[in-house]
């Protein structure tokens, strides 16, 4: 009978352990979502931009999911490149330092990027060329629209610098 | 004495008074060095208590955050900036403190047996305040807080598989934004404290089990510190406490009146701006030291960051990479030439962490990084010699 008793207290402890496993487990997984980002956030839909407005030389900036996308148009004195290049003149990049994530800025006269934060710098493909950072800037998901420009949507150029690895 | 009765009976409050008080003894021979985890203590209650004035004006909400702070409480609220003042110096003291209190331990081999326990909680300790630090330096919302959490939670974009995924979870936006500043506004005022008070509970009964240790490292009974070579912690030991704290609480008001700034980086009166970065970016000084292990690695960024995670965690292991049989740096010749380079690289450390990292002032945060890891790992090699030594002497 003594025995049972111990077996039957353990088979309780046991089930009584997964229940609370399961509780513990529900709770952990709801905590867990509240940090996911908002539906609105998550929604942030694509942002359209009109490039044809970038002077020769001049460097815009769109703002998508809350991140600087640089839209450059480059003049022939600046570093050229074909791959990473949209209608052969424009560098669409994000503004995002691929080393920490600061906010390049565009040195006019040296015609590069240069991070404030640990003194990265990108030539005007957005190519890593001197500093910390691992790799060019990023290319954001981008459609070309004839004169514009869709952010956030995969349009076959994008796939296509996708395919050969130039956007990460 | 009536109600003292009354309560005892109840509560035994007499027994723990006892146990915990005047009849717990602290070794004579211990130093004015010994007097900083009352002081961590003391500053962690005047950071308590300015904290909750700053908060009952405080406005969690990315539009309303920085005026709240640098109009409300700076200019509106009648000594509003005294209380701000105060913890901002606070949360700088704070580290002051902690930085001697770990020196300290380290020094006189506190973190070996049987004080692992002790050394363990103090260490968790030391990294629930440094999350402390960084969630509260967000709340003001100005460019330097902004950017300090954009960095740093871009940091875990480089753990393998999960790390993208993980950051915008961190931040519950593509970037730091309003749910970043939210979240992590429970954490400093509700979370992250609550977990000190717990942590420093467990800290305080481990040190109590034991002992203190004392500058010879040799234990000591409670029979031996009872009679003579010890004194109780109540009355004897506090009162000298009390003098070292009001000494030290003149230097801590004078900071606050007359030299605040040190602690309110200019930067962080201009508010956050998502797409521009200020052109010169640095940690609040007591993370410097292992902000430049991170950038010291400055050819690989990988290495870096291994070697940043590495430098905030490896002192947690000193109790298993120091097994020496002497205690106290005081008899052990070598490794105090060891401490005092250690201590000169973390000053060397903390001074580069503040310039800009190129040229020669990359390589020498390259070279003070490897001497920063070399005085953890020539530990086990002098324990090794000095467990022969101690064995041949005898
Ligand atoms: C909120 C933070 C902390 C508080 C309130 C605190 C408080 C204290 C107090 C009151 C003592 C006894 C008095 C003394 O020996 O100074 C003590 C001892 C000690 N603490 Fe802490 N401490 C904190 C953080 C830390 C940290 C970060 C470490 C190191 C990783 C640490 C390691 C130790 C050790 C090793 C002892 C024993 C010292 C000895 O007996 O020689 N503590 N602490
Ligand atoms: S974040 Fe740009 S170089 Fe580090």
């Amino acid at each position: 009978m003594a025995e049972e008793k111990v077996s039957r207290r353990d088979f309780l402890l046991y089930a009584m352990g997964a229940w609370a496993a399961v509780g513990v487990g529900g709770v952990l997984y709801g905590m867990y979502k509240t940090w996911e980002p908002l539906p609105e956030v998550k929604a942030q839909a694509t942002v359209t931009f009109d490039i044809s407005t970038v002077q020769p030389g001049e460097i815009k900036v769109a703002n998508w999911r809350g991140k600087p996308v640089f839209i450059l148009r480059r003049t022939p004195d600046m570093t050229q490149c074909k791959d990473r290049s949209i209608k052969d003149e424009y560098t669409v990049v994000l503004g995002i330092c691929t080393h920490l994530g600061c906010i390049p800025n565009w040195e006019a006269d040296k015609k590069i990027w240069h991070c404030p934060c640990h003194g990265g710098e990108y030539d005007a493909c957005g190519k890593n060329i001197f500093g910390p950072p691992p790799r060019p800037l990023d290319v954001p998901p981008f459609k070309i629209e004839g004169n514009n420009i869709v952010l956030g949507e995969e349009g076959p150029e994008y796939k296509q610098m996708k395919e050969k690895g130039l956007t990460a | 004495m009536k109600f003292m009765d009354w309560l005892d009976e109840r509560l035994a409050v007499r027994q723990l008074i006892k146990v915990m008080l005047t009849e717990y003894y602290v070794p004579k021979n211990i130093n004015f060095l010994w007097s900083f985890g009352v002081l961590v203590m003391l500053v962690f209650a005047i950071l308590v208590v300015s904290g909750i004035f700053v908060l009952m004006y405080y406005k969690p909400d990315a539009n309303l955050a920085f005026d709240s702070v640098n109009k409300t409480i700076m200019m509106d609220v009648e000594y509003g900036w005294l209380f701000r003042h105060t913890h901002a110096v606070g949360a700088s003291i704070m580290f002051l403190v902690l930085f001697v209190h770990m020196a300290r331990g380290i020094y006189y081999g506190s973190f070996k047996a049987p004080r692992e326990i002790v050394w363990i909680t103090g260490y968790i300790l030391f990294v629930l305040m440094s999350a402390t630090a960084f969630t509260g330096y967000l709340l003001p919302w100005g460019q330097m807080s902004y950017w300090a959490a954009q960095t740093i939670t871009t940091l875990f974009e480089k753990i393998p598989f999960i790390g993208p995924d993980l950051v915008i979870w961190i931040r519950g936006n593509y970037i730091v934004e309003d749910a970043t500043l939210t979240r992590f506004f429970a954490l400093h005022v509700v979370f992250l404290p609550l977990l000190l008070i717990v942590f420093t509970a467990i800290h305080l009964y481990a040190v109590r089990i034991p002992g203190s240790n004392n500058e010879d490292g040799i234990e000591l009974t409670k029979e031996e510190k009872k009679h003579g070579k010890g004194i109780p912690f109540w009355p004897v030991f506090m009162a000298k406490e009390f003098f070292v704290m009001s000494v030290f609480l003149i230097f801590f008001f004078y900071l606050v009146f007359y030299q605040y700034k040190f602690a309110m980086d200019p930067i962080n009166f201009t508010p956050a701006n998502y797409l521009q970065t200020p052109t010169h970016i640095y940690p609040e000084w007591y993370f410097l030291a292992f902000y430049e292990v991170l950038r010291g690695f400055f050819f690989s960024q990988n290495l870096g960051l291994i070697a940043f995670v590495l430098s905030m965690f490896i002192a947690a292991f000193l109790p298993w990479l120091d097994t020496s049989p002497i205690k106290s740096g005081k008899y052990r010749p070598i490794y105090k030439i060891l401490f005092w380079i250690f201590i000169a690289d973390f000053v060397f450390l903390t001074i580069l962490g503040k310039l800009p990292p190129t040229g020669l002032y990359a390589w020498l945060g390259f070279a003070g990084s490897l001497v920063f890891f070399a005085f953890f790992l020539a530990l086990p090699i002098l324990s090794k010699i000095e467990k022969k030594k101690v064995a041949g002497g005898r």
